[in-house]
């Protein structure tokens, strides 16, 4: 993977850059010793570092504009950070640039329950918002597994997921608004509290532009009533066919769970040994079915799930007598990773999404490689929406065993993409996936999003280097090439 | 006198727009036209339109499965085909969109028309809008160059999303070729309570505490006498899904309208009626005058409706719990000023003059303005689509 070269001259104006950011910034808000700076070094894709060239952490709107201006005007390239979570190299570092981390944004600034929605500003998390709300009942949607620590305004940059995105949709449709600050330090509001945009959805268009379009500094999130019931199913299948058939049954009889989750055998086991809660060890795949809702839909609804299952020949079914219970089977799916984690020195987590019905042949292909490559995999899978996240696992400290990863990874999300799938489900492309994006969009797709970058960030200074793999100065890109003087559309009816 | 291209293939939109940047023609981009009244009319300056390029030959589903919840059509499908295929197998555009063209005189309408117009009907607080169900999209730009965004999974964060960007842009941005949305379950059953008698901001409340409830209510409107019952005002709550969860919600919903007014319900049939009715914004149909359609803070709707009508009078109608007006307005100058002072009096949103004649349309403003520096970066996003504003010129904004 190759980041683009330092500018020298921003190299050698360093000092000068510091004084300027203290400047604008007072006390501890800039960082530019080499201690300090190290905890930014990598993000949660922790295979690649690099040592930004200073960090700065803002705590007012007015500041993060003034460091946007002077960057402007200086050709200071920015890297917004919010917890340093992306799973795609989303806020890696860059020698030449500030990485600017929004986490002293961390309040809420007000609950308006009568509009079901919060106004907050970045830094806070994901979890954070339910916190402020759950005791009158209320909660913030996406759920990714990072939860704890990841902020709203890295989940608005990468429009992240979840397990209940199936049923509650992801970042872009459970925000109402944010405020932003452009390249050149203007500060902008889109949206508010009210539903839809005003004019272009540039609300939606900056929802998973990771970082390249500017810096937001508050967001509206919607908050939900939260469901008075839940309860779960665990289903063992003897194949990853009869559990994908069983998704797609469930949703072919009406029904849209909270959530849909599905394992394959490896990470059965894993997960079982590491918590212990009796996932069946003799299935080929093992499906979470959550159905949320007022207790009597509930209660309907899990009979309905269990009937499907029985019909198509399920190995296994247990279903949640109680919130324990629910959590119980819930414990093994969430600590996934750590439990990959503990086979294995390192994991490598993808991030693909399929149309579901070709789940059972891309496991099989992945099977395929893993012999290839040599290197173990494990999958869990958001089966309603397709999303699947193959375990690469492997040593770093083997000589080549992490190039060999990297390629066992890049040929999995091209077969995602072959059998009509894309790249990335809620991970973002970041720097990680950025060499394949051609494998996705052809050359006009990319020129035109990097148009869309130059509206927003004509001298191209922030993140550098994440989501497209060629650039080209947006002077080039603006060129048009007229073809004047054909014979105007001989074949085309006219009226 | 109009010349009108009707491509049958991307290859031909391309060559079209391509003819039409080559000699700077600005082109109107049109599914079957059923909606021109939305919008500014066509043309910019000095420059009148002689062209248009009519979408409505790229026709048909070219993907549909139910299992998957997705669906893929030309742009010029009609969008009455594309909600018979989806019932057919038990499934809906969760978004309802409304049959605008029924406001215009019109009937029908395209699926990139409506995706073009970002549509969305009575489901909006707990659906979401056609820009949350669009997965995918085909287009050609003012550049003449074909552009995919997205794809037939509904999650992706693959690229910037240019397919949200795209919808509600009004064709200004490019001509949609292929569309793929997400598509849904309908419900097994629905019943709507009504309640009668409610002052506006009674209903706003009742209806408030009702989506703020964990019955999962999905259609709140609010018709003061006059819009629908010339006899009173009606207040409506729509409950859907599986019959014994419907039942049961609609009797706690039923608990919570006693004693605000008169209570009664409507059955399946009688419900999606009437739910038809406020998706088209049905008292409004078959009349000229002059139609606003306004996204607000929800709970601020009536005291925006007290202030518009206390200024200019009309009619009103209530939706989204409040977060959507519709007003139409008795004066021939559509009330524009009391209209923006009253949205941004109380808390902001969005006001849009969604029907007045050809003249009044060229002289005010018909979507929110916006301020100067949103203006700008709008145009600039506007350029990186369309540098010579060859498409649908003028239709959003000045210029664009």
């Amino acid at each position: 993977m190759q980041m683009p070269e330092p500018d020298a001259g921003v190299l050698a104006r360093r000092e000068e850059i510091i004084a300027a950011m203290r400047a604008i910034v007072p006390g501890e808000g800039v960082i530019a010793d080499d201690t300090g700076m190290r905890v930014y070094e990598s993000d949660g894709l922790t295979a690649y570092k690099n040592m930004p060239l200073i960090v700065v952490l803002p705590e007012t709107v007015a500041q993060v504009s003034a460091v946007m201006r002077y960057c402007n005007e200086n050709a200071v390239k920015i890297v917004p950070r919010g917890a340093g979570t992306s799973l795609s190299g989303g806020a890696l570092p860059a020698a030449d640039a500030i990485t600017l981390g929004l986490g002293k944004f961390n309040r809420v600034l007000e609950i308006d329950y009568d509009n079901r929605c919060a106004r907050v500003q970045p830094g806070v998390t994901n979890l954070g918002i339910t916190q402020a709300v759950e005791a009158d009942g209320y909660y913030y949607a996406p759920d990714p597994s990072s939860q704890i620590a990841c902020t709203i305004g890295g989940n608005v940059a990468e429009n992240s997921g979840g397990v209940h995105c199936l049923k509650y949709g992801l970042t872009t449709n459970n925000i109402l608004g944010i405020e932003m600050v452009l390249p050149d330090g203007e500060v902008l509001r889109l949206g508010g509290k009210h539903m839809d945009a005003e004019g272009y959805d540039l609300l939606g268009l900056m929802t998973g532009s990771e970082g390249l379009l500017g810096v937001i500094t508050e967001v509206t999130v919607r908050i939900l009533p939260k469901p008075t019931a839940a309860r779960a199913l665990m289903i063992g299948f003897e194949s990853s066919a009869a559990g994908g058939q069983c998704v797609a049954d469930i949703i072919g009889a009406g029904i849209i769970p909270g959530g849909m989750e599905m394992m394959d055998r490896p990470a059965i086991k894993a997960a079982e040994a590491f918590v212990q809660v009796g996932y069946p060890l003799d299935v080929e795949a093992l499906l979470l079915v959550e159905l949320d809702g007022p207790p009597v839909e509930v209660d309907y609804l899990i009979t309905r799930v269990r009937d499907i299952a029985e019909g198509l020949g399920a190995v296994s079914i247990r279903i949640s007598e109680s919130e324990d219970e629910r959590n119980q089977f819930w414990a093994g799916r969430k600590a996934a990773f750590p439990a990959i984690g503990r086979l294995t020195p390192d994991y490598y987590c993808m991030d693909g999404t399929i149309p579901r019905n070709r789940l059972p042949e891309v496991l099989d292909r992945m099977s395929t490689l893993s012999e290839k490559y040599g290197l173990g995999v494990a999958n869990v899978f958001h089966a309603g929406d397709g999303n699947l996240h193959p375990l690469i696992m492997y040593d770093a400290n083997n000589p080549g065993e992490l190039e060999r990863a990297e390629n066992f990874g890049s040929d999995i999300l091209r077969l995602c993409v072959e059998v009509g799938g894309v790249l990335t489900g809620e991970h973002g492309v970041g720097v990680e996936k950025r060499d394949l994006m051609d494998e996705v969009f052809t050359e006009n797709d990319l020129k035109q999003q990097q148009r869309v970058k130059c509206a927003f960030d004509p001298s191209q200074l922030l993140n550098p280097g994440k989501v497209f793999p060629t650039l080209h100065r947006c002077a080039e890109l603006g060129r048009m090439h007229i073809h004047r003087g054909q014979m105007p559309f001989p074949d085309i009816p006219r009226f | 006198m109009v010349e009108t291209l009707k491509p049958a293939t991307t290859e031909q939109v391309i060559e079209a727009v391509t003819w039409a940047t080559g000699e700077e023609t600005p082109v109107e981009i049109l599914g079957t036209g059923t909606k021109r009244g939305f919008g500014h009319p066509m043309g910019d300056g000095n420059r009148t339109i002689s062209h248009a390029v009519d979408l409505s030959g790229l026709r048909g589903i070219t993907l549909y499965e139910p299992e998957e919840l997705v669906l893929s059509a030309w742009a010029g499908t009609p969008l009455a085909e594309i909600e018979a295929a989806v019932a057919e197998k038990g499934q809906m555009l969760a978004f309802e969109p409304p049959h605008l063209a029924r406001l215009y005189g019109n009937d029908g309408g395209t699926v990139g028309g409506m995706i073009a117009c970002n549509l969305a009907g009575p489901r909006r607080a707990k659906a979401g809008a056609a820009r949350d169900h669009i997965l995918g999209i085909e287009a050609v730009t003012g550049r003449g160059e074909v552009v995919k965004s997205g794809g037939r999974v509904v999650k992706n964060v693959t690229g910037y999303d240019l397919s949200k960007l795209l919808t509600g842009s009004f064709g200004t941005l490019a001509a949609l070729t292929q569309i793929t949305i997400k598509v849904l379950p309908a419900a097994e059953t629905e019943e709507t309570i009504l309640v009668s008698g409610l002052s506006d901001a009674d209903a706003v409340i009742l209806m408030t505490a009702a989506l703020n409830s964990s019955n999962e209510v999905a259609g709140a409107a609010h018709l003061p006498a006059g819009a629908a019952d010339a006899s009173g005002p009606v207040t409506a709550l729509r409950i859907e899904g599986f019959a014994p969860s419907v039942e049961a919600r609609a009797r706690s919903v039923r608990d919570m309208a006693d004693g605000t007014g008169t209570v009664s319900s409507l059955d399946r049939d009688t419900s999606k009626a009437f739910w038809l009715t406020v998706r088209d914004a049905e008292p409004f149909v078959g009349s000229t005058a002059p139609l606003w359609r306004l996204s607000v803070t929800p709970t601020s709707a009536p005291v925006i409706v007290a202030a518009i009508t206390g200024e200019v009078p009309g009619t009103v109608i209530y939706d989204w719990a409040g977060g959507l007006i519709w007003y139409q307005s008795d004066a021939d100058d559509a009330g524009g000023a009391a209209v923006r002072a009253a949205v941004a009096a109380h808390g902001g949103g969005h006001a849009t003059l969604v029907r007045a004649p050809d003249a009044l349309r060229r002289t005010v403003d018909v979507f929110q303005p916006q301020p100067a520096p949103l203006a700008a970066l709008s145009q600039r996003v506007k350029e990186s689509f369309d540098p010579r504003h060859i498409l649908n010129p003028g239709r959003m904004y000045g210029g664009s």
